[in-house]
């Protein structure tokens, strides 16, 4: 094990910890929200990381498999994203 | 140093700037106070945060000698999508009054948000002389 590969090993443990502390304080808010802006924009934050943490996985691995994974985790987010502010705004999201 | 050195450095680096960025968006996402200041941090975390991360996987499996750039159609798609999702959500904000909402405009009632269009305005009319 080499001085570089040991730097990637410790820099993959801070980036999966940071991921996952990010993701409780978002379900933290998510729970907390006192309006559902802030529920959508914690539920969006959630996606957001759980794509940060396919991509650090895919790393750690040294897979490129996880590629598909992750964009399909953006995409669903966005729509269900725009659906939820969208049912909000219109009370309908297809009109 | 060897290159494929550097290229680690490198990816932990970006790894670290990337993860930095995500911390710092759910910290602003739980202490701020105003619903309408809640939504500019998690931005930062779609954009920066996990375009550095991207961009630590590219240079990583570069550096591993298997170059990938599939990462940038990740990056494009996030930075296309992020601000028009921030955008609705500022309506929706607006829709709800969760903020204190701009006065209203001179000549209409309302902002467009918190108003139906004309069309589904007589639609409704028609529904309702019809029942």
């Amino acid at each position: 094990m080499t001085e570089a590969a040991d730097i990637m090993n410790i820099a993959i443990a801070i980036a999966f910890v940071t991921l996952v502390l990010g993701q409780i304080l978002s379900m933290v808010r998510l729970v907390l929200g006192p309006t559902s802006g802030d529920r959508i924009l914690a539920l969006d934050t959630m996606v957001i990381n759980a794509l940060g943490l396919v991509v650090v996985l895919g790393i750690s691995q040294g897979v490129q498999i996880y590629f598909e994974v992750s964009l399909l985790i953006a995409m669903l987010g966005f729509v269900s994203t725009v659906a939820l502010a969208r049912f909000i705004l219109r009370g309908d999201i297809i009109e | 140093m060897t290159d494929q050195d550097f290229g680690t450095y490198a990816a932990a680096l970006f790894l670290l700037i990337g993860s930095g960025f995500v911390f710092v968006g759910a910290v602003g996402l739980l202490k701020f106070n105003d619903p309408m200041t809640r939504v500019h941090a998690p931005t930062k975390v779609g954009t920066v945060g996990i375009g550095m991360l991207l961009l630590g996987s590219m240079v990583y499996s570069n550096s591993l000698g298997s170059t990938s750039i599939h990462e940038l159609l990740i990056m494009a798609f996030l930075f296309v999508t992020a601000p028009i999702s921030a955008h609705f959500i500022a309506k929706v904000n607006i829709h709800r009054r969760a903020c204190e909402t701009p006065p209203s405009p001179p000549r209409d009632e309302t902002w467009s948000t918190l108003n139906s269009p004309e069309a589904d305005q007589k639609n409704e009319n028609l529904k309702v002389g019809q029942s």
